[in-house]
């Protein structure tokens, strides 16, 4: 490499490492890592100023194929490491990618806080609703019933929606991704990128091994157009094939319902217009399931506030001009004597 | 001892031990630290020891929430808290319960009569009073109704009675301060600045001291108290601040950033008793110093760990509980090969254990507590200016050797104050970390021929980039590996790196006698006071003992068994059920005699003097 080619816009072939990517071959997590390169490289990254942070799981071997700095670290924690990485230095952009059991099971309660905090970062969240990487147990997103080896007759407990938790520890921007959805994806995840604080992220990561095509009722290609809706903001909330459906507000009820512009007097005017900065507009968003609703995607929530790291730095920087960094007259502060 | 004029008259005693208790809203701690300050701006040694419950605020009058204050003060070299006090200052039956027991035969009792009401006795166990039976005629008793007299003493503030009767600890103080001839204008100040926004406290707070001080001037000739003097410690001439264990380590670790020219970031979770040093460390803002008050104990280290991958010395603070928590992460810091300091201000265990009472029993979890073969460099601090130099010693070997740093600290000396020689920053050694910036062969397990330590690139750095984590990793590139050879190389290399710092740190001395006595008590931590006493008046008696206190816990002195064979005999002496002893058994073979104590309490000289009578053969 020669000094040139840092004023060569860079590829998303710029992000690939040289290590040999070790998921099961079909894994949805390929896809990602193809998403995420081709960001990196829309979006214009510096590979030196960049940090992907991981925890552990299938999702979490995912610094090693991307030409930036990373760090691989332990179960759940990943939200915790990348936080002391971006206070160490908030110039650096830090992505981190975990999974449902990662994020959300043994590092929920990290999660939660890297959210409330409002940390500068974009967090993946990989979901396939099921550990894969120790052999297909359920988790925590995991539908009730789920049969696996720990739960042979079915699981027992409800799962969470990533998106609603998010939303619930006060995120600032929640949005929702396929694996597949190479158009879209990108695009949510420089929106992400672009969000100064925590950026979540759900993206539902088809597991072919352990919990092949549980996200199929949504995500066909062939039947996406009547199974999800791309929220974008300022536009109406319409869906279908013939773009004819759409997502109305009753207000006996107080929730969300599918429409037919045209059948019993819908018109246009009546579908809901996607407002991202309306949290109670998001909260019902993110709860709608397949197949009784489209499931929505897109980026569905997004406010901006300041930063955790922002904050911190400003406390520092206000400190140290109005301060004194005289570490002898800092010992020597409150009450002293001398010995002749 | 009653004479004609107390006031003029002063008895001279070298050193004298005085305890104040009360109940945990009486200010005790306020007290004894006040007094503490002025003892050392009067220029005595001393050594204090706050003994306080862990309830916040428990029920008034119990004796659970006893909360006391030593300190132990002299013309000669103080260091510990006192064996016994001399003079016990009792607010309510329940202090004088829980305090008499370690009283010295003989000694001065002053209480509060006016607290010593039948419910007041009834909570404390007490059927009889004891002011009026013979059950405390081995001791003086000076009975004051202080809760009168100083309510007396302020009835001109317009105070609510419970404000007033607030001031009875300073009417208490100003006693003790004529008791002592130690100046009040110290105190005042001190009152005036803390109480400037509410003017009238600070009146009534300054005239109980007052009257405390003139009831000692006016006290009838009848009366047990007494004067007396206590001259001033023989010091090195220099500039003292007194300074207790916990900010010591906050001013030592800054002023290792500071020498080593390298950033810091403090991830801690709140606990005690460590959590004075999250509040010293938060406090250095203009020195860039960054905090981070996390979540849970794990995020705290994970979050150290992030600021030292990205370049800055990552540091969390902790006790015996939290660090249990933390130890998965510290594997990911040994495996990754990242700088980052952890304090253990260690308590008394298993499990919640007695959080506010000192022990020493985090050892095997700070050399050993952890999954997979995991060595780190483990440092104990001996008493609260020690701290600063360990602090400092911290930050150097984890950024030079790329190595988590373990530093052992106790309740007893985080709280505990003595005077302390301030350092010139501007003297003291100076030392390079260093980052790798040139690309030429770079790998990140690429190591140092000399230290073993990998080279340390920050993110941000153009033709560094590289990922790391806690799966084994090959010696030869830094990408993950399973080879079965390569994972035996590393283990092997972590190992070497650490066991490699004995060469880089200081050789084991002997503290007090000389290698080869007869006997020798080898302690570690807080007891170091306890043994050196307990040392030096053996010694006097005429038996050949000496005193080794090791602070490099791990790696040890690299001339630690040699010295150790040298002695015919070894006491190892700590504060849990025989840890070091097992260390150094398992290490050298050594047979040593293992005197052990886990009260809650510091040794007492005389504990460790005893063994030393039976051990050198004196006693049976």
């Amino acid at each position: 490499m020669n000094e040139q080619t840092d004023v060569k816009k860079l590829t998303f072939k710029d992000f690939e490492t040289d290590q040999e990517v070790r998921w099961c071959p079909g894994c949805g997590d390929y896809a990602i890592l193809k998403a995420v390169q081709m960001t990196l490289a829309n979006i214009g990254a510096t590979p030196e100023n960049t940090v992907f942070v991981s925890g552990i799981g299938c999702s979490s071997r995912f610094p090693y194929y991307v030409e930036t700095y990373g760090f691989h670290t332990i179960h759940g924690r990943a939200p915790a490491v990348a936080t002391g990485v971006k206070l160490a230095n908030p110039d650096l952009d830090v992505w981190l990618v975990t999974g449902d059991g990662d994020g959300l099971s043994i590092g929920g309660n990290h999660m939660l806080h890297v959210l409330r905090r409002n940390v500068n970062m974009q967090i993946m969240l990989f979901n396939n609703e099921i550990y894969g990487l120790t052999k297909g147990q359920y988790s925590p997103t995991s539908k009730l019933g789920t049969r696996s080896p720990s739960t042979p007759f079915g699981s027992v407990d409800l799962p969470l929606s990533p998106c609603a938790f998010a939303l619930g520890a006060g995120a600032r921007f929640v949005a929702r991704g396929i694996d597949t959805g190479l158009k879209e994806l990108p695009l949510i995840l420089a929106r992400a990128k672009d969000h100064v604080g925590a950026s979540f992220v759900e993206i539902f990561q088809n597991c072919i091994v352990f919990n092949d095509k549980t996200f199929e009722g949504f995500t066909l290609k062939k039947e996406a157009a009547n199974t999800q809706i791309y929220a974008e903001h300022g536009k109406p909330l319409i869906y279908g094939k013939d773009r004819n459906k759409g997502l109305i507000f009753n207000r006996d009820k107080f929730a969300l319902e599918t429409a037919v512009i045209g059948e019993n007097g819908v018109t246009e005017k009546d579908i809901l217009v996607h407002d991202e900065t309306n949290k109670i507009l998001a909260q019902m968003l993110v709860e709608l399931k397949s197949p009784e609703f489209p499931v929505v995607c897109g980026v569905i929530y997004c406010v901006q506030e300041e930063s955790y790291d922002q904050a911190v730095h400003k406390q520092i920087e206000h400190a140290k001009k109005n301060g004194n960094d005289d570490f002898n007259a800092l010992i020597r502060k409150g009450r002293t004597w001398t010995v002749e | 001892m009653n004479v004609q004029n107390p006031a003029q008259d002063f008895d001279e005693l070298d050193s004298v031990c005085v305890r104040f208790a009360g109940d945990s809203g009486d200010g005790m701690q306020l007290t004894g630290t006040q007094f503490s300050v002025v003892t050392a701006l009067e220029g005595s040694d001393l050594s204090t020891f706050p003994d306080f419950p862990a309830e916040i605020r428990a029920p008034v009058g119990t004796t659970f929430g006893v909360s006391a204050f030593q300190i132990n003060f002299g013309s000669v070299e103080v260091s510990t808290a006192g064996d016994e006090p001399d003079v016990l200052v009792a607010m309510n039956p329940a202090a004088l319960k829980v305090s008499l027991p370690g009283l010295r035969k003989g000694g001065l009792i002053i209480v509060d009569e006016g607290a010593f009401n039948k419910r007041n006795l009834d909570k404390a166990g007490y059927f009889d009073n004891p002011l009026e039976n013979d059950s405390l005629s081995d001791y003086q008793i000076q009975k004051l109704d202080i809760t009168k007299l100083t309510l007396e003493s302020v009835k001109d503030f317009g105070l609510g009675n419970k404000d007033a009767v607030r001031s009875k600890n300073m009417w208490t103080l100003g006693l003790v301060l004529w008791m002592f001839d130690r100046p009040r204008k110290p105190i005042t100040d001190w009152l005036e600045e803390k109480f400037k926004k509410i003017p009238d406290v600070a009146k009534a707070n300054i005239a109980a001291l007052n009257a405390g001080h003139a009831y000692g001037e006016t006290v009838e000739a009848s009366s047990n108290l007494q004067r007396y003097h206590v001259g001033k410690h023989k010091e090195e001439p220099g500039e003292y601040r007194t300074v207790n264990g916990n900010q010591a380590l906050a001013w030592g670790l800054l002023a290792g950033s500071k020498l080593g020219e390298i950033p810091l970031m403090l991830g801690s979770y709140p606990i005690t008793p460590a959590s004075s040093l999250l509040h010293a460390l938060s406090s250095f803002k203009e020195f860039g110093v960054i905090t981070f008050q996390a979540e849970d104990e794990i995020a705290a280290i994970c979050s150290a760990i992030g600021a030292s991958f990205a370049g800055s010395l990552g540091i969390t603070s902790s006790s015996g509980p939290g660090i249990a928590l933390k130890t998965e992460a510290i594997g990911l810091a040994i495996s990754t090969e990242l700088p980052v300091v952890i304090i253990d201000i260690q308590r008394a265990g298993p499990s919640t254990g007695m959080p506010t009472k000192t022990e020493q029993s985090d050892l095997y979890q700070a050399v050993c507590g952890r999954n997979g073969d995991a060595p780190v460099v483990v440092l104990a601090t001996s008493n609260p200016q020690d701290c600063f130099d360990v602090g400092i010693e911290a930050v150097r070997l984890a950024t030079k050797y790329m190595t988590p740093v373990m530093v052992l600290s106790d309740g007893y000396i985080a709280n505990a104050s003595e005077p302390w020689k301030l350092p010139d920053i501007n003297k003291l050694e100076k030392f390079q970390v260093n980052f790798c910036t040139n690309p030429e062969g770079f790998h990140p397990f690429k190591r140092d021929p000399l230290t073993l330590a990998r080279a340390w690139a920050k993110p941000g750095t153009p033709g560094m980039l590289h990922r790391i984590g806690g799966i084994e990793k090959s010696y030869d590139t830094g990408h993950i590996s399973y080879d079965p050879a390569n994972h035996q190389k590393m283990t092997d290399i972590r190992a070497e790196k650490i066991a490699n710092i004995a060469n880089d740190i200081a050789e084991q001395s002997v503290s007090l006698g000389n290698e080869g006595s007869k006997l020798a008590v080898v302690g570690w931590g807080s007891t170091r006071g306890a043994i050196h006493q307990a040392v030096k008046r053996a010694r006097g008696e005429g038996i050949d003992v000496s005193h080794v206190h090791i602070g490099n816990i791990w790696p040890l002195p690299r001339n630690l068994e040699t010295l150790l064979k040298s002695f015919d005999k070894v006491i190892i002496a700590e504060m849990n059920n025989g840890q070091m002893n097992h260390l150094l058994r398992a290490e050298y073979l050594l047979d040593a005699y293992s005197l052990t104590k886990v009260t809650g309490q510091p040794f007492k000289i005389s504990e460790i003097l005893e063994c030393i009578r039976v051990q050198a053969g004196e006693r049976s």
